[in-house]
Parts: C-alpha cells; sequence; structure tokens
C-alpha cells in the first residue's frame, strides 16, 4: 500500500445511490458473515436443537396421556406446538446480533461505506432462516423418533417447516425492531419472553382450546394469531391440504413484515 | 491535477449539533486541503467524535454544511461514503472471525470480487506486519492489533479521505509509533487523513494543521508550529521558597522570557519557555534578587495548558476533572 497511489476523488466515477443489484450483493455478503459469525459459536446451537428436542420429550411425555389419552395419540397436537414454540423462541432472539454490532460500534462504519442500508438487518435476519430450519427438523426427528408418522407425508412436513421458517421469519423483523429500541439486550430478550410466553402457552399449541373456560377459549381461538398458524400447519400434516388459517396466518405475517421493515430499518438507522 | 488540488477535501461551515440541551457541536468550521493531515485536538467531550460523525455522514448536522471534495453529504451522501473510510474509536470488527475474514468481508461490500478482496485483504495484512496471524481469531488479538486491523479495514477501498477517531488512544509507546507510521504512509499514497486525538505530541507529530476544539467551539486552528508559537513549546514551572517574592519573581520571569506568567498555586509559577538556553539566565536572576527556589521543573506543554494559552480559562478545571 506504500506505494500505492490514491485515485483522487475528481477521477472517480460515483453515483449517488445504491441499485438493486448492490442490495442484493451487499445483504447475501452479511448474511454469509452472519452465517460465519454462528459457525464460530456452536454454543447457539443449544438454542435450536438441544431446546426442541427437549420440549419435545417433556411435552409428549408429561401431557400425552393426560391430554389425548396416550403418547401417540397426542404426537399430531404436540408437534406443530413445539414446532411453534422453538421458531417463535428463535424469533425472539433475533435482534441480538444486531443489537451486539450496534453497540460495539460495527454499525457506524457500515453506516459510512456505500452500501445498502437495510443489508445489515436483512443479512442478520436472512442467516436466521438456519434456525428455523434446523429447530424445525430437529421437532420432526424427535418425533418420528417417539412415532409421530404425518399422515400426509414428507413433502406435508417440509412445507410446514418452511411455512412455520417465513412466518417465524417476519415476526423476527418485530422482534429486532424491539431490540433496537430498548435500553439493553437484556431489557430486550426479557420483553421477547414476557410476549412469547402468553401467546404459546395461551393458544392451542399443546392442548386443544375445547378443554378452556369459555372467555379463554375466545381468546386462544379469536385473538391468538398463533391458533391460526399451529391449526394451519397442523391440517397440513394431517390431510396434506391448505385451508383458510393457512391464509390468514400467511397475510397476517406479510401485513406485519410490510410494517416493520421500514420501521426496523429506521430504528437501525436511527440508533447507530 | 491542478484542479484536483483546488478542491478541498473537507470543507465544513458553522457545524451545530445538539443532544437535548446539550450543544455537543456548536458552530465548528474546517477545511482540510487534499493530501494533508488534519488533527483535531480537544479533550473528552469536546465535540470531536459527533464532529468526526457528521462529516462521515453518520449523523446529519443540525445547521451548517459539509462538502466533501465538493460533494454535499446531506444531499449527496452515498457518493460521499464511496469517498471516505471511518475507524471509530471503538474496534468494529468481529472478534468471532479471523483477520482475513474480517477484511474479505468489507472488500466484499465495497464491491471487489472474491479474489480482489483476497488479494487486498492480504496485501493490507501484509502491511500492517498482521500476515502470520491473518487466520487467528480476533478474540487472541492484542488491542494494538485490533486497532491497526481497524485502520486496514478502513483503506480497502483506497478511499482518498480518512477519518481516524482516536487512533492511538490507549495504545503502548511502540503499537503508537507503528500507527503514526501507516497514518504517514496513507498521505504519500495520496490520502488526506483527518484524526482526532487528545494527545497535544500526535497532533505535533502527524499533522499539518491542528484544529483545536473545547466544549463544541472551534478555539484554534494553526499549523503546528503556529500553536506552539501561541503557547511556547515548553513551560517552565518555578516553585518559589518564600510566597512573599513570587509577585516579585513573575515580574523578573516576564522580563527576561518576554511571556506571560501565570500563577497555579500562591508559590507555583508557570510560564512558556522557547529557549531553554534562558533559564540559566532566569535562575540567575533570581538568585541575584535573592529569591529561593524549591522546584524548577522544565514540561513539555500539555493539552491543558494549550486551552489555558488559547482560551485563558479551563486550565485548573481540566486538570480537577482528571
Amino acid at each position: 500500500m506504500t506505494n500505492t497511489t490514491i485515485i483522487p476523488a475528481v477521477e472517480r466515477k460515483l453515483k449517488n445511490r445504491i441499485g438493486v443489484g448492490t442490495t442484493i450483493r451487499n445483504t447475501c455478503t452479511l448474511t454469509y458473515r452472519a452465517l460465519l459469525k454462528m459457525s464460530k459459536n456452536p454454543e447457539i446451537f443449544v438454542d435450536f436443537v438441544v431446546l426442541p428436542v427437549m420440549f419435545t420429550l417433556l411435552f409428549t411425555f408429561l401431557f400425552g396421556g393426560a391430554i389425548s389419552g396416550n403418547i401417540p395419540n397426542y404426537l399430531p397436537v404436540v408437534i406443530p406446538g413445539v414446532l411453534l414454540m422453538s421458531s417463535f423462541t428463535n424469533c425472539t432472539t433475533a435482534g441480538s446480533k444486531l443489537r451486539e454490532d450496534v453497540d460495539k460500534g460495527t454499525t457506524s462504519r457500515f453506516k459510512s461505506m456505500p452500501i445498502a442500508r437495510i443489508a445489515p438487518l436483512a443479512g442478520s435476519l436472512i442467516a436466521d432462516l438456519v434456525r428455523y430450519v434446523m429447530g424445525g427438523t430437529t421437532v420432526f426427528v424427535t418425533g418420528y423418533i417417539l412415532g409421530y408418522r404425518p399422515e400426509a407425508g414428507i413433502p406435508a412436513v417440509i412445507f410446514s417447516i418452511l411455512f412455520m421458517m417465513f412466518v417465524a421469519w417476519c415476526l423476527s423483523w418485530v422482534f429486532a425492531f424491539i431490540s433496537l429500541c430498548t435500553k439493553t439486550i437484556s431489557t430486550a430478550s426479557a420483553i421477547g419472553v414476557v410476549v412469547m410466553f402468553p401467546l404459546v402457552f395461551l393458544s392451542n399449541a399443546f392442548v386443544p382450546a375445547e378443554t378452556m373456560p369459555s372467555w379463554l377459549q375466545y381468546f386462544v381461538l379469536q385473538i391468538n394469531p398463533l391458533s391460526r398458524v399451529v391449526i394451519a400447519v397442523r391440517h397440513l400434516l394431517t390431510y396434506g391440504t391448505i385451508g383458510a388459517d393457512f391464509w390468514f396466518a400467511l397475510f397476517g405475517t406479510l401485513a406485519i413484515l410490510v410494517v416493520f421493515i421500514p420501521l426496523t430499518v429506521n430504528a437501525y438507522n436511527h440508533k447507530a | 491535477m491542478m484542479k484536483n488540488n483546488a478542491i478541498l477535501a473537507v470543507e465544513a461551515h458553522g457545524l451545530v449539533k445538539t443532544f437535548g440541551d446539550n450543544r455537543a457541536v456548536d458552530g465548528v468550521s474546517l477545511s482540510i486541503p487534499t493530501g494533508s493531515i488534519c488533527a483535531v485536538l480537544g479533550p473528552n467531550g469536546a465535540g470531536k467524535t459527533t464532529t468526526i460523525n457528521m462529516l462521515a455522514t453518520l449523523s446529519k448536522p443540525d445547521a451548517g454544511n459539509v462538502k466533501i471534495f465538493g460533494y454535499d453529504v446531506v444531499r449527496e451522501t452515498q457518493i460521499v461514503r464511496q469517498l471516505i473510510g471511518l475507524t471509530g474509536q471503538f474496534a468494529s470488527i468481529d472478534e468471532d472471525l479471523t483477520a482475513l475474514e474480517n477484511l474479505m468481508i468489507f472488500g466484499r461490500l465495497y464491491g471487489y470480487s472474491r479474489k480482489d478482496s483476497k488479494r487486498k485483504a492480504n496485501e493490507l495484512l501484509e502491511e500492517f506486519g498482521l500476515s502470520d496471524v491473518a487466520s487467528r481469531a480476533l478474540s487472541k488479538f492484542s488491542g494494538g492489533m485490533r486497532r491497526r486491523l481497524d485502520l486496514a479495514v478502513s483503506l480497502i477501498s483506497q478511499p482518498p479521505l480518512i477519518f481516524l477517531d482516536e487512533p492511538t488512544t490507549g495504545l503502548d509507546p511502540r503499537t503508537r509509533m507503528q500507527m503514526w507510521q501507516s497514518i504517514r504512509n496513507l498521505v504519500k499514497g495520496g490520502s488526506t487523513v483527518l484524526l482526532t486525538t487528545q494527545y497535544l505530541d500526535e497532533a505535533d507529530q502527524l499533522a499539518d494543521n491542528i484544529v483545536v476544539i473545547d466544549k463544541g467551539r472551534v478555539v484554534a486552528n494553526d499549523t503546528p508550529d503556529g500553536l506552539k508559537r501561541s503557547v511556547g513549546s515548553s513551560s517552565l514551572h518555578l516553585t518559589i521558597k518564600d510566597v512573599d517574592n513570587a509577585a516579585n519573581a513573575a515580574q523578573i520571569i516576564e522580563r527576561i522570557l518576554d511571556a506571560r506568567v501565570h500563577l497555579a498555586e500562591a508559590s507555583e509559577l508557570i510560564a512558556p519557555i522557547d529557549n531553554t538556553d534562558k533559564l540559566t539566565d532566569v535562575l540567575t536572576t533570581l538568585k541575584d534578587a535573592g529569591i529561593a527556589l524549591s522546584g524548577v521543573n522544565i514540561l513539555q506543554p500539555t493539552l491543558y495548558e494549550v486551552f489555558f494559552a488559547l482560551t485563558g480559562e479551563g486550565s485548573k478545571d481540566q486538570k480537577e476533572e482528571n
């Protein structure tokens, strides 16, 4: 570098906007960065491999007999539930890596560079897709070992994992937004838990809604959007077809995505 | 090339940035000719980082305007970002990744192909003496190595203007020298450098021009020599045994050194001294006048003395804060 001559500013070809191609390229690079970081921190695999296994075993053996009479009958109920829970748990922590970048100053550097504003965010969240897929696969493998054979077969399983991945990914923008707005990472993860527990447990993920008092049934079935997701996945795994709940869940989460992308990008740009 | 020299690398007028009630930057103006090093000198909280953030497109000024090589930072942000490199106060590289991976990712972000990124990364690692640790995780790097790598990251795109926010704070003297050498090399290649520092000697060593800021305002903007002329390159500290003689002693010193004497404590006199030969005159004259001393020191000027000389205030407050 000592003998490199810097090209003077006036002789450079410059343009004042970032094109779509650059945006995609930047996002890919930063996705790669996030994946590389993930691969160097194997302890995070506890989150999305060990936890799903643990929850599947726990719920199946603890509640199986009580709720469905026996374990084989409970598996079709609980597997979609655990799938939802593990994806949702993963997406509540989506913002922590972003927040780390902000706190350490990496974001400031990104901001001073000619790259797309959305790329650091999108890169980090897209890399999370790996977590949802691994978590989902773990749930189904554990279920298979316990004797779960979904009637609609392997394609429905794959489709369910992808569907849940998409839902979780859309919701992860909300949690990324929260983690960028709070003072510390620990506040953000506390909020994540506070939001996650009531939504996951006050749904039909683990317990059929019919056994609940009627006011709770109303919340579980009519208000909590996660119930729709669980119903959609159960329907898919049992009949191999897409019902109204699937579309409801899909468009609902898409709407969340559309609202939260600009909000999150804005929060990210202001935080650095 | 003629045209090149005519364009200022940085041209800022009346920059203001307010955080709540605090005017962190309060009317800063700067101009830096292409190919020079400008040092922004000031204590913690003077507004150095806030100023750099505005120049480097990280935050919008509340008032005033900035042109980088003639491009407006607010309206032509993306162009400006292609012309600058920023090394912040905090190492902004990834601890989990290796030095090579870090550099390559930034290379890719600047739009180089995988192959070019790798080549450039290796060149920079070589240049900064980090080749043999290229594939080691950064968490095992020392502070100085991180700082150098952080600088290397800013150089990947070979930007004509580089911002360095306190590049040597917290480094040991040897690493500091290496950093200085790297900065000098940049300018040899045709870059323009703006650095912030708390150390007068660093500004003196590196800069063509020093801008002193305090409480968000520019209090001086001069060459190192010009600045030193106003402060005195060193200062003479005399402690008088008998406090009653202080006024008398001050008069003698003022006459010989032809400079203002300031009383730090009742018995301690401080005066700028350019020529240490004059010290003998001072001491003999004081002895002839029967004024006994309990201490004599010649000290390099500190930032606080610069402030004292420039603003006539703040010196004592600053000392107490530290």
